[in-house]
């Protein structure tokens, strides 16, 4: 995984709430066995029309938006399914950072697997982030991660929180795996506990 | 101290809570499909690290498989691709896999209750939010991404942050009209889909201890639409004499043993939940989904909400776009909503008591002009079973499609699809747009309206037929 590096980026909005995994990434492109190429199919439904021309429509359209690396929107944000398949999409087509003022659980933790940064603001100030790019669309955003805050092209600095832990492997990109591994010996030990303890389950 | 189930069941599933680091987890059982594991098994490869468990895990292929001519190779490449490396990543992995062939197939989570692979107490996971369905089992069971799959491989654990607990407490005399898809549809309703995030829900109260087993399993199926890590309902004599003599059950000594253990696992009298909700089965009725999230559903005798009347900004435009994209009138009466398709089936609503339950109101009936009705048996074993008790006569004798099983038309991946601006009465878990298929419309009901609605042509009230 990348490490997670600072950077002052257009910020895109997306003016919506409950946007689900079946619009991040719809289920017929599920089928790939390989982890790449998922960007292009990024909210396909909504991207694209019947005959697969851009839709004008679609905020993420927006030329303004074409370079954007932050997305910026509404409440409970990747909501129902597990797919890794959506922040796979998103860090595909070049998105390394979301705000917004919730997510849902399985998508949130997702995210960290896949070196994207999920920011938890308040709802006063997303409001004013969403206003700031909506009367000047194209408007970078600087992100500094060990600081933890936002700064806009207006100089409105937003102060977020952030699990320890994620954070430094975000900044690291660090492979989770091999750090539980480093732990080998207490996951063996448990399992030994186990065998005894309740035998059943290792029938 | 007094204890919930999950705290119970976090406490004794603790490996090691490193300094600074997420705690880890440990997982007694892990689920596989095709869709979430081949770049989990490709990950593994490249790391050079073998399956740390073997015997842990439990394979099947549901997403992409076809539900007819199966005989038949599969028509998308993509999809036969996909198949074919689940087959040989489990080779290749020691995990035993329920092809297409076997007579083991089916949904995930249809085949894994049936053979007692989860008990209470145990930890689960998946690729697949629908994980939450072996919560049913007082199971801490829920759905993970495609890099926690590899890491359950890897490591027979995952990296957990401890959730706060929900008390959902149905107390009440639940209809006879009603069933848990309408107990599960109604907490959503009530809670929302993001009701419940950050929380494991454990379900109490007599409505919900009066379900069978498949009953607690659609109702912890649906735990994850309204945002819950997962859905738990604790173990009494319903699941223990489920599970005795399935094919993974404890046997002989260890059934004794197992069940002193089982029976430890219930939350404890008087612990304490971070939140509690109780609900008046008595207030229940079949419920409909009008909208386009599983929270925006309604009560068969009710109308489809009108945006004018809601006052908050967001869900007064959350509620004009559901209705424009499931092209609805506001305030039509749900029963006036005419349907193209009827589908049964499903990890929610795909087992013999559903298949029993649509039959019971299609036998000598016809499926209504114009529209397809399609039954799609979770499993084969639900397939053989349902066969055996003649409810694929009652169906095909009612113009119903008798399928093979597989996920099918809950999610279009499989050739089983709504085309656009078809209307579904579906016995599945969710209604976003385009999930039956790209501009479909799907209307979430329980397996008796999907089958009444199909009989009518449009949506019915079954209290009153």
């Amino acid at each position: 995984m990348k490490p997670y590096t600072d950077h002052t980026s257009v910020a895109a909005l997306m003016d919506r709430s409950n946007v689900d995994t079946d619009q991040i990434i719809p289920k017929q492109f599920l089928k790939k066995v390989e982890r790449s190429g998922f960007g292009a199919h990024l909210f396909h439904d909504w991207r694209f029309n019947a005959d697969g021309s851009e839709n004008a429509e679609f905020e993420l359209n927006k030329v303004a938006f074409k370079d954007a690396r932050i997305l910026v929107a509404g409440d409970n944000f990747g909501c129902g399914s597990s797919r890794e398949h959506a922040p796979w999409a998103i860090e595909d087509y070049g998105f390394n950072t979301i705000i917004s003022t919730s997510y849902a659980d399985i998508f949130f933790n997702n995210c960290f697997k896949n070196g994207i940064l999920p920011i938890v603001v308040s709802r006063r100030d997303l409001d004013q982030l969403m206003q700031e790019i909506r009367t000047n669309e194209g408007v970078r955003f600087s992100i500094d991660l060990p600081e933890q805050t936002i700064t806009t092209a207006a100089d409105f600095v937003v102060k977020f929180d952030i699990d320890e832990f994620r954070k430094q492997n975000l900044l690291l990109g660090l492979d989770e795996i091999g750090m539980t591994l480093q732990n080998a010996d207490k996951i063996a030990s448990f399992e030994a506990r186990q065998q005894q303890t309740h035998p059943w389950l290792w029938k | 101290m007094k204890k919930t189930m999950y705290e119970k069941i976090w406490d004794d599933h603790l490996v090691h809570e490193p300094d600074g680091q997420a705690p880890i987890l440990y997982i007694d059982r892990h689920l596989l499909h095709e869709v979430t594991s081949p770049q989990a098994f490709e990950g593994l490869r490249n790391a050079g690290r073998p399956v740390r468990r073997t015997t842990a895990n439990l394979a099947t292929l549901d997403h992409c498989v076809p539900t007819k001519d199966r005989d038949l190779p599969i028509k998308d490449p993509i999809a036969r691709k996909q198949v074919e490396t689940m087959i040989r990543n489990c080779a290749d992995n020691g995990v035993q896999l329920y092809d297409m062939e076997s007579p083991n197939n089916g949904i995930i989570h249809i085949v894994v209750p049936e053979h007692g692979f989860v008990h209470p107490g145990m930890t689960v996971v998946c690729g697949d939010s629908h994980t939450a369905t072996h919560g049913a089992f007082g199971a801490l069971a829920f759905g993970i991404g495609t890099s926690e799959v590899e890491h359950v491989l890897s490591s027979q654990t995952l990296r957990q942050k401890k959730s706060r607990t929900m008390r959902v407490h149905v107390e009440g005399e639940l209809s006879e009209y009603c069933t848990a898809k309408d107990i599960a549809l109604s907490i959503i309703g009530h809670i929302g889909t993001a009701g419940g995030t950050g929380y494991v829900i454990e379900y109490t109260g007599d409505a919900i201890t009066r379900l069978s087993m498949e009953g607690r399993m659609t109702l912890c199926n649906l735990a994850i639409e309204s945002g819950a890590r997962a859905g738990l309902v604790a173990a009494d004599e319903k699941t223990f004499e489920f599970l005795k003599g399935r094919e993974f059950a404890p046997q002989g000594e260890d059934w004794d043993r197992a069940l002193a253990y089982w029976k430890s696992t219930v939350s404890d009298q008087g612990a304490e939940y971070d939140v509690e909700i109780t609900i008046d089965a008595d207030d229940i009725v079949p419920q409909v989904t009008w909208g386009t999230s599983p929270e925006q559903v309604i009560g068969v005798d009710c109308k489809v909400p009108d945006p004018q009347h809601i006052v908050d900004e967001e869900k007064k435009k959350a509620c004009a776009d559901a209705l424009d994209y499931m092209g609805l009138q506001a305030s039509a009466n749900i029963t006036d909503i005419a349907i193209d398709y009827a589908f049964v089936g499903s990890c929610t609503n795909g087992r013999i008591e559903d298949l029993r339950a649509a039959a019971k109101v299609a036998e000598g009936t016809t499926v209504a002009e114009g529209v397809t009705a399609i039954v799609v048996p979770g499993s084969y074993r639900v397939k053989q079973q349902a066969e055996e008790e003649g409810l694929d006569k009652i169906f095909l004798a009612a113009g119903w499609q008798w399928r093979e099983p597989g996920c099918s038309m809950c999610l279009a991946m499989n050739g089983d699809e709504l085309k656009p601006g078809e209307r579904c009465a579906s016995t599945s878990n969710r209604n976003f747009e385009g999930r039956q298929g790209k501009g479909g419309r799907t209307h979430l009901v329980s397996p008796a309206m999907a089958a009444a609605a199909a009989v009518a042509g449009q949506f019915v009230d079954i209290r009153k037929k």
